[in-house]
C-alpha cells in the first residue's frame, strides 16, 4: 500500500499546473498562426532586452553628414534625416514600445479588473454607477479617448502610458464584469459564502482566478493595441517626444521624406506592424488554447 | 423524546419581489431541530425546501428576497444579527452541503486549499495547521491517501469523492447544525448509501444535528428520526419517520409514499401499480384558494377549495395541515 501511495504522491505532486500549461502549449504549437505570433513576440522581447548588446552606440546621436542614406552594410536599414541608424533606433525603440505596452495594460488591469469585479459581484447601484461611466467612455473610439486625454495631460512617455491605459480601462471593466456575473452564480461561490468567507476573499480567491483566462487573452491583444495607439500618438507628435527613439515618432518624422527616402518611414512601420501582428496572433491562439470548449 | 431545541423556526416567511409580483417561497413555516437529531425535509421540486435552508443561513440576496419571522439558533434570532456576526455563524456553527458536488467545489483551488480556507476563517490557525486539519478531515470522510488527495483539484476526483470533500469542508469547523441540501441526489445509488452512512457516523461523532433536505424518501427512512413534509412553501405534515411511513395522514404524503416503487410488496392501497399525484405544483404566482393541494387531491371536499386548512395534532408529536383531520 505504501508503495502505491508513494507513487500516487509522486505522480500528482505539482503535476496539475504544469500539465495544464503543457497541454495549452501543445495546442498553441499546433496552431500555425499562434506559433508565428509567439515567435514574433519572442524576437521582440529578446530585441528589447538585448538592445544595448545588439546595437552598442547611442541611437539618438546625430551625424548630419550621413543623413538620409539608403540601406548599406554599415547601416542595414539606412539612416534618417539626422544621420542616425534606423536599425539602431528601431532596436532601441523596441524597449520604449515594450515599456509602453506593459505600462498601458498595467493601468488597464489595475483599474479595470477591480472595478469590473466589484461591479459584477455587487450589482445594484454600484454596478449601475460604474457601468454608466464605462458606457460614456466606450462611446468614444479608444484612440480618440486617448488623444483627448493627452490633450488634457500633455505629451511625454508617462502621459502616453496613462492616457492610452485609461482608454483601455472600460474594455477590462466590461470583460471582467461579464465574466464575474456568470461566475458569481456558481454553486462554489455560494458554498464559499455558506462557509463564512469574506467578500474580499471570495472576489480574490474564488472569482478572480476563474475569470483569468479572458483577462489573459485580453491582455495579450491589449498589448498590441497599446503599441499601435502609442505609435499613433507618436506619429501625430503628441506621444513620446524626440529624440527618444519611439516607432510612431520615427514614422511621423519619416513622412516628410516619403518620396525620396521611403526607407525612413517604411522600416519603423514594419516594426510596428510585426509587433502588433505578433500580439494579435498569439492573443487569438491563446484564446483558442485556453478555451475549454476546444479540448485537445 | 424530550430534548432541548437547537434551532427553532417560527412563522418563517420568505418572499421574493419579482417583476410579475410577490412570490412566497416559504410560507409561515415553523419547525424545531433538536440537538443530535436528523430532521428530514421532503417535498417535490419547488416546494421551498432549499429556500428554507438558504433562509436559515441568510444566503439569499436581499433584495429581492425578504425574510420574516424568527429563526432562533441557541436562543438567538439569526435574523437580527449583523452581517459580521452572521459570517461567524456560517461554516462555524451552521454549515451547508449542496446538491451538486460537481459544481460546489472551486475548479481552480485544490481540495486541501478549500477545506483549510474554512478552518482558517473561523479558527484563526496558521496555514500549516489548517492544512494538517484539512488532511485529517479528508481522512475522517474516508478519502484514501488524503495527503495526496489534498493536493488534487476537484476535476481529478469522482462525484462521490467530491461529495466527501464537501462534507469534510462543511464539518471542518465542527458545526452544531449541518444543512444538507439533497446531498445524495446527484450520486449513484451505491455511493448514496456510502454517503448516508458517512453522514450518519460523523453526525454522531461530532454530536451535530442535521437538517436533511431531499425528495428521496429512501434516504429519509435511512437517516432521519423525524420528518417534515413541505408543499408549496408550507409544512403540511410533521411526524416521526416510522409513523409517517406506517400511516401517512396528509393526502400529499400518501401520494408521495404511493409513488415509490416497493419490491414484492403491495402498497397500502392494495395496488401494485405505482401511483402518481395528478397535476403539477401550482405556479407560486397563482396559488389556489383554500388548501393549496386541493386541485390535486383525491379526497378533496367542498371546504378545501374555500378555506385554508387548520394545523391539527391528531396525536402526540404529529401535526397535519388538512381538513380531513380537523
Amino acid at each position: 500500500m505504501t508503495e502505491i501511495n508513494k507513487n500516487v504522491a509522486l505522480r500528482t505532486q505539482g503535476r496539475p499546473a504544469n500539465h495544464q500549461l503543457w497541454r495549452s502549449w501543445a495546442k498553441v504549437r499546433r496552431n500555425k498562426a499562434a506559433l508565428i505570433g509567439s515567435i514574433l513576440i519572442l524576437i521582440y522581447f529578446i530585441t528589447a532586452l538585448l538592445a544595448p548588446v545588439l546595437f552598442p552606440g547611442k541611437p539618438s546621436a546625430p551625424n548630419l553628414i550621413r543623413s538620409l542614406e539608403r540601406p548599406s552594410l554599415e547601416h542595414p536599414l539606412g539612416t534618417d534625416e539626422l544621420g542616425r541608424s534606423i536599425l539602431g533606433r528601431i532596436i532601441h525603440g523596441s524597449r520604449i514600445s515594450l515599456l509602453i505596452a506593459i505600462g498601458v495594460v498595467s493601468v488597464g488591469l489595475l483599474v479595470g479588473v477591480p472595478l469590473g469585479l466589484v461591479s459584477g459581484y455587487y450589482g445594484g447601484k454600484i454596478d449601475f454607477g460604474i457601468q454608466r461611466v464605462t458606457d460614456t467612455m466606450l462611446a468614444f473610439p479608444g484612440f480618440l479617448l486617448a488623444l483627448a486625454l493627452v490633450a488634457v495631460l500633455g505629451v511625454g512617455l508617462k502621459n502616453t502610458v496613462i492616457s492610452v491605459g485609461i482608454s483601455m480601462v472600460p474594455i477590462y471593466i466590461r470583460l471582467v464584469r461579464g465574466c464575474t456575473l456568470s461566475v458569481r452564480e456558481q454553486v462554489y461561490v455560494e458554498a464559499a459564502r455558506a462557509l463564512g468567507t469574506r467578500d474580499v476573499m471570495i472576489l480574490m480567491r474564488h472569482i478572480l482566478p476563474n475569470v483569468m483566462v479572458p483577462i489573459t487573452v485580453q491582455t495579450s491583444l491589449g498589448m498590441g493595441t497599446a503599441i499601435l495607439f502609442a505609435a499613433g500618438l507618436g506619429f501625430l507628435g503628441v506621444g513620446v517626444q524626440p529624440p527618444t527613439p519611439e516607432w510612431g515618432a520615427m514614422l511621423g518624422s519619416g513622412r516628410a521624406y516619403l518620396f525620396h527616402a521611403p526607407h525612413v518611414a517604411t522600416f519603423p512601420g514594419i516594426a510596428i506592424f510585426l509587433a502588433v501582428l505578433g500580439f494579435n496572433l498569439s492573443g487569438d491562439g491563446l484564446r483558442d488554447a485556453l478555451d475549454p470548449r476546444f479540448k485537445l | 423524546m424530550r430534548q432541548d431545541s437547537l434551532l427553532s423556526i417560527r412563522d418563517l416567511r420568505t418572499q421574493f419581489h419579482t417583476y410579475e409580483g410577490i412570490v412566497t417561497a416559504v410560507d409561515r413555516v415553523s419547525l424545531d431541530v433538536y440537538r443530535g437529531e436528523t430532521l428530514g425535509v421532503v417535498g417535490e421540486s419547488g416546494c421551498g425546501k432549499t429556500v428554507t435552508a438558504l433562509s436559515i443561513l441568510r444566503l439569499l440576496p436581499s433584495p429581492p428576497a425578504e425574510i420574516q419571522g424568527e429563526i432562533l439558533f441557541e436562543g438567538t434570532n439569526i435574523l437580527d444579527l449583523d452581517p459580521d456576526e452572521m459570517r461567524r455563524i456560517r461554516g462555524n456553527a451552521i454549515s451547508m452541503i449542496f446538491q451538486e458536488p460537481m459544481t460546489s467545489l472551486n475548479p481552480v483551488l485544490t481540495i486541501g486549499e478549500q477545506i483549510s480556507e474554512a478552518i482558517r476563517i473561523h479558527q484563526g490557525v496558521t496555514r500549516q495547521e489548517a492544512w494538517r486539519r484539512a488532511v485529517e478531515m479528508l481522512q475522517m470522510v474516508q478519502i484514501p491517501s488524503p495527503n495526496a488527495r489534498a493536493h488534487e483539484y476537484p476535476h481529478q476526483l469522482s462525484g462521490g469523492m467530491r461529495q466527501r470533500a464537501m462534507i469534510a469542508m462543511a464539518l471542518s469547523c465542527h458545526p452544531q447544525l449541518l444543512l444538507a441540501d439533497e446531498p445524495t441526489t446527484a450520486l449513484d445509488v451505491t455511493i448514496q448509501a456510502q454517503i448516508v452512512d458517512l453522514m450518519q457516523r460523523l453526525k454522531d461523532e461530532f454530536e451535530a444535528s442535521i437538517v436533511l433536505i431531499t425528495h428521496n424518501l429512501g434516504v429519509i427512512a435511512g437517516m432521519a428520526k423525524r420528518v417534515v413534509v413541505m408543499y408549496t412553501g408550507k409544512v403540511v405534515e410533521q411526524a416521526q419517520v416510522k409513523d409517517l411511513f406506517r400511516e401517512p395522514l396528509h393526502p400529499y404524503t400518501q401520494g408521495l409514499l404511493g409513488s415509490i416503487p416497493w419490491m414484492g410488496r403491495k402498497l397500502a392501497t392494495g395496488r401494485r401499480l405505482l401511483q402518481e399525484i395528478p397535476g403539477i405544483v401550482p405556479s407560486p404566482l397563482e396559488m389556489p384558494d383554500g388548501c393549496r393541494f386541493h386541485p390535486r387531491c383525491s379526497r378533496a371536499m367542498e371546504i378545501c377549495g374555500k378555506e385554508e386548512p387548520p394545523l391539527v395534532q391528531p396525536d402526540d408529536g404529529r401535526k397535519v395541515l388538512c381538513w380531513l383531520w380537523a
